[in-house]
């Protein structure tokens, strides 16, 4: 578009009006500024992506768009008109809707009573379920799902993917006119993300904006048309996709680009030998499992959602026991039958889902970083402030080792960045002595920075002798850090690939694309 | 040959539609078992006396109707621990205001539902607006109650008019009225539960009050009504006592355990007690699997302290089945 056509095209106001616009948004809490001087036009018809490292602002924004919070200065523009939100249903009404991560549904009513809540059709008080139900159908319908998800469907019955199908619906039945979207993508199979992709585009052909955070860059690359990078609560910039490349936007996010991104992979001479070995084992989830873990090596599991990575971490573990086949462990046949015969191995388990799964949220970081150790203990011996009998200092020199930012070890862990969590999961393992790690997505929701460090911190591991066995659903990842990969598919492992195997090759063994005996193996694994 | 498939059909989308709660297999488990066994070991009246079968339920009406307002309650993930004393402070009331005449019972009604409206309205308020949790909230204001009452009566108080009686002793033919009310009263529930505004609202904020919350509904005033109609419900319950005892005395509530038993019902019935999910007729087969079971162990001439055991048992057993059957669905 040349400045002449611009200009003109200013003139007629209407076709390039920002259908929202923020101008000069501030926001403080209590000893942060969470967004400063912000200003932001967004297009009906766009799809616009918001991106930053954690704190960058981008939650606090969508939030102020929402109505959820209340801008200190700055005003929202509205089809050019002001407006102001003190409730998100204020918001919803005037046509801009939030999509949080967490699902707004109620998992045990239904589909219909979930999209109308509050709304439900009615006279006296008395609701008309049978036309609830019909405009419910319909807005399935105008979505192109009807045939997915049932009005009268219990929400616990579906996926995660059709809940965030029936929250879109949900959006659109107030009119939607801008969508906005907190990690859309985060818990989707490659399949499901596909769907919502064309759902997305749907929309915005009809003139609907949609905005979403995302912490996956590949994604934002292949849904957005404009990025907007966030850092420290301002705004560094917005960019056309077309225009930059996916280094160029993390450079953006933290003023360093992606080549710095992973520590150097291990060499041939740090590589021990074999501390885990599985052979032919199998449970119901998995199949004839059999591979070898290294001292000193990072082993790298790729493969989708639901082709069995978890399962495996899990079966190590002893979450989930193989139920045939057999376990050595540094040379000795073992059964692990629960986690805490893998915890007394020396086996560590750093898990995906960290909220519910690896720290206890309201308890300090000291107790955090020794409930391992004490796990193992005699059940009624002393408990020690800092640590066990045998080392009373634990906590300080966990805490430096794993480099825990927090003035006091006494803070509790949900008050601890994302980034900061994984550290001090990280050290509850280390204090265990665990000589053999798996990470289960050990980067999910962190921010660039901490994610890097987390990095290092797994390699720094291996140096001292650690076989890391890591999970991830992240291929630069995966390629950034493993010294092997084994790509799994379909409760079994498809293939091994060694370290730094490009993406495309990593990707045909995890969509099963060599079942497949089209080359386009990946769009014909997108459309079951 | 079609209408056959229609009505077919309509039975079968009506089926779907009442969704029995499993909790029903249960209750016609307990009574075929109990009546075998009255078969066996006793005079097998359970079976062939249908006076029994109706005084089963007739037994059933005192809790199930307070068990209706307690299920709201939870379903709205609140709980009321009130309820005992509610009823006794209705029983006494109502029998001291009637002194045996006729004429003054309209008043009784009209200020012992006040009381009951009372009673709810502040339990709602202490729990949404002073955001107490409820088991608390309701055990104090449980308390505040007790001791107005036990400073007040110490005895059976007042009477009742023989008119009044009509409630407890009465039959509309060969139905007890006792056991109309009851019907009435659960269906009035399962009505406000899922075809009213108020239930799939309080559904929402059971469910999860920020969901609610963000969906434009004001959370408290549900959670609030909720609280009002179930001390209404233990109003009722008071005053169904009352009718059968002919005088208030302010042990009616606490000695019936109606506080735990409203809650274990509801809970064996299949409504979860961090609310959102479950509804009233589950609830009325928990209070008639309580109900078979007296009548049982009565008929078998049972230790009452094994009673309470078993009791127990049962309730746990209930409930762990549909802890199971989850786990197994989520699986």
């Amino acid at each position: 578009m040349t400045e002449e056509q611009k200009q003109k095209d200013e003139k007629t106001a209407n076709r390039i009006e920002p259908l929202l616009e923020v101008q000069s948004i501030s926001k403080r809490f209590p000893g942060v500024v969470a967004l400063d001087n912000v200003s932001l036009k967004f297009m009906p018809g766009e799809i616009h992506a918001v991106v930053g490292e954690n704190g960058a602002g981008k939650s606090t924004l969508m939030k102020i768009l929402a109505g959820a919070y209340i801008p200190d200065t700055g005003s929202i523009l509205l089809k050019g008109e002001k407006v102001t939100f003190s409730h998100p249903q204020q918001a919803q009404h005037k046509g801009i809707t939030i999509i949080y991560q967490e699902f707004n549904l109620l998992p045990d009513r239904t589909v219909a009573y979930n999209i109308f809540l509050g709304r439900e059709p009615s006279k006296f008080g008395i609701i008309d379920i049978r036309k609830m139900n019909k405009d419910a159908e319909d807005l399935l319908r105008e979505i192109g799902v009807e045939k997915m998800i049932s009005p009268t469907a219990m929400v616990s019955s579906l996926s995660v993917a059709e809940q965030q199908l029936v929250e879109i619906a949900k959006a659109i039945s107030f009119n939607a006119k801008v969508l906005i979207m907190d990690e859309p993508t985060a818990a989707l199979t490659y399949t499901e993300v596909k769907l919502l992709l064309d759902l997305v585009v749907k929309l915005k052909e009809n003139g609907m904006a949609v905005i979403f955070i995302s912490h996956r860059l590949v994604e934002v690359f292949d849904f957005a048309e404009k990025i907007t990078v966030l850092k420290d609560g301002q705004l560094v910039g917005t960019v056309n996709v077309t225009e930059v490349k996916p280094e160029d936007v993390v450079h953006m996010m933290v003023g360093r680009s992606l080549d710095h991104y992973f520590p150097p992979l291990g060499k041939p001479e740090d590589f021990g030998e074999v501390v885990l070995k599985v052979t032919n084992a199998s449970n119901k989830f998995l199949k004839d499992i059999s591979f070898e873990l290294r001292k000193g090596e990072v082993l790298g599991i790729a493969g989708l959602q639901g082709s069995g990575r978890t399962e495996m971490a899990q079966a190590v573990f002893g979450v989930e026991p193989f139920t045939t086949g057999s376990v050595e462990l540094r040379g000795k046949a073992m059964i692990i039958k629960n986690p805490a015969t893998a915890i007394k191995n020396r086996i560590g388990f750093v898990t995906e889902d960290r909220k519910s799964e690896g720290i206890l949220p309201k308890q300090p970081i000291r107790d955090n970083m020794l409930l391992t150790v004490r796990a193992i203990q005699f059940v009624f011996g002393p408990i020690f402030k800092n640590g066990i009998r045998k080392t009373k200092n634990l906590v300080p020199n966990l805490g430096k080792q794993v480099d825990v930012r927090t003035d006091s070890y006494d803070r509790e862990v949900q008050y601890l960045s994302g980034g900061n969590q994984q550290k001090v999961v990280l050290a509850k393992w280390l204090a265990s002595d665990a000589d053999i790690f798996i990470f289960d997505e050990p980067t999910r929701g962190i921010d660039v920075e901490a994610k890097a460090s987390i990095h290092d911190m797994i390699r720094d591991l291996t140096k001292k002798g650690i076989a890391v066995l890591m999970i991830s659903s992240e291929l630069p990842e995966i390629i950034g850090m493993s010294d092997r990969v084994l790509v799994m598919w379909d409760g079994h492992i498809e293939g091994e690939l060694p370290a730094k195997s490009s993406e495309p090759e990593i990707m045909l063994m995890a969509t099963g694309g060599k079942h497949i005996k089209e080359p386009q193996s990946v769009s014909a694994a997108g459309k079951e | 040959m079609t209408t056959t498939s229609i009505s077919e059909n309509r039975f079968k989308r009506f089926m779907r539609h009442v969704n029995i709660p499993p909790v029903y297999y249960f209750l016609v488990v307990i009574f075929l078992g109990g009546g075998i066994l009255d078969q066996i070991f006793s005079d097998g009246q359970i079976f062939t006396n249908q006076a029994i079968l109706l005084n089963i339920i007739v037994r059933s009406v005192a809790l199930g109707i307070v068990a209706v307002g307690q299920t709201l309650v939870i379903v709205g993930a609140s709980i009321d621990l009130s309820v005992a004393y509610t009823i006794s402070i209705t029983a006494v009331m109502s029998s001291y205001i009637m002194q045996g005449k006729t004429e003054n019972v309209p008043l009784a009604i009209l200020v012992v539902f006040g009381i009951g409206i009372l009673i709810g309205l502040i339990n709602g308020l202490i729990i949404t607006k002073l955001r107490i949790n409820s088991f608390i909230a309701t055990l104090g204001t449980s308390l505040i109650i007790k001791g107005i009452i036990n400073a007040t009566f110490s005895n059976y108080t007042g009477s009742v008019p023989k008119s009044f009686q009509f409630f407890g002793y009465s039959t509309l033919g060969p139905i007890p009225v006792a056991i109309i009310v009851l019907i009435l009263v659960v269906f009035a529930g399962w009505f406000l539960l899922n075809r009213t505004k108020f239930g799939a609202h309080l559904y929402g904020v059971g469910g999860n009050v920020e969901v609610g919350r963000l969906s434009g509904l004001r959370t408290d005033r549900v959670v609030i009504g909720a609280h009002i109609l179930c001390s209404m419900s233990a109003v009722l319950t008071g005053l169904f006592l009352v009718s059968r005892l002919q005088s208030g005395a302010p042990w009616v509530g606490p000695d019936g355990l109606y506080d735990l038993e409203s809650i274990a019902t509801s809970v064996v019935g299949g409504t979860a007690l961090a609310g959102g999910k479950g509804g009233v007729w589950g609830t009325l087969a928990g209070v008639l699997i309580f109900g078979v079971l007296d009548t049982v162990f009565n008929q078998l001439g049972m230790n009452p302290y094994l009673k309470t055991v078993l009791r127990g048992a049962i309730i746990v057993l209930a409930v762990a089945s549909y802890t199971y059957r989850s786990k197994k669905e989520a699986a």
